[in-house]
Formats: structure tokens, sequence, C-alpha cells
């Protein structure tokens, strides 16, 4: 028997709602195929098993709280019994699962009338009005620890009523990024590199390749930046990564997050899949219906679960350089600035280039400046050889 | 096609790119862009609603050209037999 879960779906979404089962139990399943839609603060997310099988048991019923790592439902999973695919565990919540239920006496944090509690944690429940004596602690002695805090703050978001108004949402959105993003700042050492790339090459064969294209199959530059930043991943794999409690776990494959912004604020990024391997057309196909189903609302959770690094590009909206925060646990952000017109030395003659910046924001603890500087190298050569994405 | 069947049918495409926004409040003669959030996507997918419901494929090379309202009913006036 395997358990369906709710997985997680990034760093800054924690829980959902059940809306709907698309399977009844005696129904069978493929692995990925969709068996429910739970709806988050972002998207109404479609649900993937990992097993292929026959649903045996649902354990919910639409309009239940879903916080992740719940058990959904059961599948008499073909083969083995309970067995559990590799890729379900590389899918379903690694740094988060050692933080479902585990079993742990409750030591009272408040004993002899004093919280024993780490100033982190004490500023993370300020912040989010936790009261620390409701808090079991992890630590030693019965500590409270900002994981602890972090769980408390998942809970009563999973506990609290549902305010289905957009404004109620749009105000949890906020929450969830900020929860996730102060996480980015507080645990991840970020370093930057930035280099200017001549765009020149790039745009001049995307012109002349659109002109072979009819409209609806042509390429924008940003889907150029997305496979450019997928391959060069090859060259430096320890970017292509997720940092798991105090190691670097590296990705055999590479999806890329593309980040999206969403209509009325916020932003998501869902992954697109083994981005290095597929082809710009397929890229394009790819990253437009992924645009269209982040403005409809609707995303499925492997989208949402597996980008192995972000690549965020604001150049549109007039920004010249991006600086990022990581999105945890991944340990690279790749971001690009506005595409200009810029005086550029060649051969000793000034000409006018059309450039981008490109910048890398890394994990330090996974990977350092001169693998950063190496990954931008490579990204750059692979923007002067457009041919060959 | 007359001018406004053409204007009907690029505020429509529009609309269905933008249905936050009222189309028929944006301003002819200022920049899209200036008065839309759209990107590079978005534009795309406009130009993809021109060709499917006008049969215009516009080249890359008019891009320019369609700065606009008032410049794109103009090109497309161009494009399309004229009705009276």
């Amino acid at each position: 028997m395997a358990d369906f879960l709710m997985p997680v779906l990034g760093a800054d979404m924690k829980a959902g709602e059940l809306v709907a089962w698309l399977k009844q139990p005696g129904d069978s399943v493929q692995r990925g195929e969709v068996v429910a839609e739970v709806e988050t603060d972002k998207a109404v997310v479609e649900i993937e098993s990992m097993f292929s099988g026959v649903i045996e048991k649902l354990l919910l019923q639409p309009g239940d709280k879903v916080p992740v790592g719940t058990v959904m439902a059961t599948i008499h999973a073909e083969g083995a019994e309970a067995e559990v695919l590799p890729a379900a565990v590389a899918t379903v919540p690694p740094p988060e699962a050692g933080r479902r239920p585990r079993p742990r006496a409750p030591v009272p944090a408040a004993a002899a009338g004093r919280l024993r509690v780490s100033p982190i944690a004490q500023q993370l429940a300020a912040a989010h009005g936790i009261d620390l004596s409701s808090v079991v602690g992890s630590g030693p002695g019965g500590r409270i620890m900002v994981r602890d805090v972090e769980e408390a703050v998942a809970a009563r978001g999973a506990a609290a009523p549902a305010p289905r108004g957009p404004e109620d949402r749009a105000t949890r959105m906020r929450q969830s990024i900020a929860a996730a993003m102060s996480r980015s700042h507080r645990e991840i050492p970020h370093f930057h590199v930035q280099s200017v790339i001549d765009m020149s090459r790039a745009i001049a064969w995307l012109t002349e390749e659109n002109t072979r294209r009819p409209v609806a199959q042509r390429l924008i530059y940003g889907v150029l930046l997305v496979k450019a930043a997928a391959m060069a991943l090859r060259k430096v794999p320890e970017l292509n990564a997720v940092w798991a409690e105090d190691h670097v776990e590296l990705k055999p494959a590479i999806h890329v997050g593309v980040a999206i912004a969403l209509p009325g604020g916020g932003l998501v990024s869902p992954a697109i899949h083994d981005t290095d391997q597929i082809s710009l057309g397929e890229l394009m196909t790819k990253f437009r219906d992924l645009v269209q189903r982040v403005r409809a609302g609707r995303l499925r959770s492997s989208e949402l679960s597996d980008p192995t690094i972000t690549v965020t590009s604001l150049g549109e909206q007039g920004a010249e350089s991006v600086f990022g925060l990581i999105y945890p646990p991944q340990v690279g952000l790749v971001g690009f600035g506005r595409l200009t017109e810029r005086p550029w030395v060649v051969e000793g003659r000034i000409e006018a280039r059309k450039v981008i910046h490109a910048s890398l924001a890394g994990d330090h603890r996974a990977v350092d400046g001169y693998r950063g500087s190496v990954y931008l190298a490579e990204l750059d050569r692979l923007l002067q050889e457009p041919e060959t994405l | 096609m007359s001018d406004a069947e053409i204007r009907e049918k690029v505020l429509g495409i529009l609309g269905g790119l933008a249905p936050e926004i009222d189309v028929h409040s944006l301003k002819p003669d200022v920049r899209l862009r200036d008065q839309m959030d759209i990107d590079s996507m978005d534009f795309l997918n406009f130009l993809i609603g021109v060709d499917a419901e006008l049969g215009v494929d516009i080249p890359e090379a008019d891009y320019p050209r369609l700065a606009t309202l008032d410049a794109i009913y103009a090109y497309l006036g161009e494009k399309l037999p004229q009705k009276a």
C-alpha cells in the first residue's frame, strides 16, 4: 500500500484546501495522473500520483485543510507492496519531511517558569504573533528552536478558517512569501556575481529564426535565456541542487523554475521539466502554457515541487540588474535584467551592442563564488552560440 | 473589413489577454506598454490572436510599428481589404 501525500509545493506553500477528488476508490491511476485538486493561496494545484495502481481509500473530504505531508489517500500500488518510489522521496518533503509529526516527548518549554527559546525563534514568534508558551520545544532541554516556531506558524495557517475573499487571499499569500523569503535571508549565506553579456548574436539569430516560423511558433528571447541557464548547469552541476539540512544534494535532472508574476501581485516559480533537454520550440510551448495556466490559477503539483534552480527576468519591467534571494531549499537563482543597447568595445572599436546583465545568487554553503563565475562564463559562451541552444 | 470592425477585434484580443482592465479606456495614442502591464509573451499572444482572428501574420520586423492602438489600427487597415 502506498500513501498519496500532499506534496511540498515550494517553500512558501504550507497548506491548501481540498477542492475535489478526481478519482474514487476502485479507480485505477497511473503515475503522474491527477488525483485531486487542492487550492492554495497561489493557484488551484492538481496533485499528481507518484504511483500507478488502484485507489483504495480517500481520507479527506472536499473543504478539508491539507497541510503538506498529509496522507490524503491510500493507493494499492502496482508491483511491490508499500514500495516507495525513489522519485516520490525526491518529490515529497526532503527538508520538510523531518518536520512532519515526529515522535517526541512534549517537553514543556516553560519549565521553571522561564521559556527556553533561541533568540531568532523569539524574533520569529514575535513577528508572527505566536504565543511561545504554547510551543513545544524540540531543542536540548525543550529549547524552542526556529523550526518549532515555523511549525507553529504553519499549523496555525493550516488550522485557521479559510477566508475566501481576494484581499484575505492576497494577505495570506504575502505572509507565505514573507515566511519563505525571511527563511532564505536568515538561513542562506548568499553571494552574488554578475556578468554583462553581449546579446547581439543571440538576438540576430532569433530574428532570423523567427522569420522562418509562423507567428504561433515564434520564440521570445526569454526562452534563449532559460535554455542557456539550464544548459550551463551541466558545467556547474553543484548549482542544480538542494540544501538538505547540512549537506548539498545534487539533482540528476535539470528542472528550471521560471518566476512568473501572478495577476494582482505575488509570484510563483513553476518548473519546466528537463529544461536542458528540450528544443527551443518545445520550451516556448511549455513556457506559454505555463504562463497561461499561472494566470488562470491552475498548476500541477510536480511543477511546484520539482524546480532545481530558479530563473527570474525583470528586464521588461525596467530593472537593469537583478540580485535575487534564493528560493529554499534550492541553492541558486539566476537573474536577468533589461536588454539594452550599450557601447561595447570590439577589437579596439566602440560599437553599439545589445547587452544584458546576468547575475547569479548562490548559496555559499553549497557552492563558491569561483564556481558561480564559471557558471556565468558558460552562460555567456552559450549565448554567443545560439544555434546550439 | 471596416475600421470599426478592426477596432472591435483588436480590443477583444487585448481584453482576453488582460481581463482585469477596461480596454475601452485605453488611450489610442499612448504606448500600450505604458498603459498595460504586458511583456513580450503577452505581445506575442496578441499577435497570435491577430493572426487567428484577422488572418494577418505580422512579421517581427514590423513590431516597432505596433506601439499604440492607433498605430495597430493603421497597420491592420493597410493589410486588410477595406469595406465601405
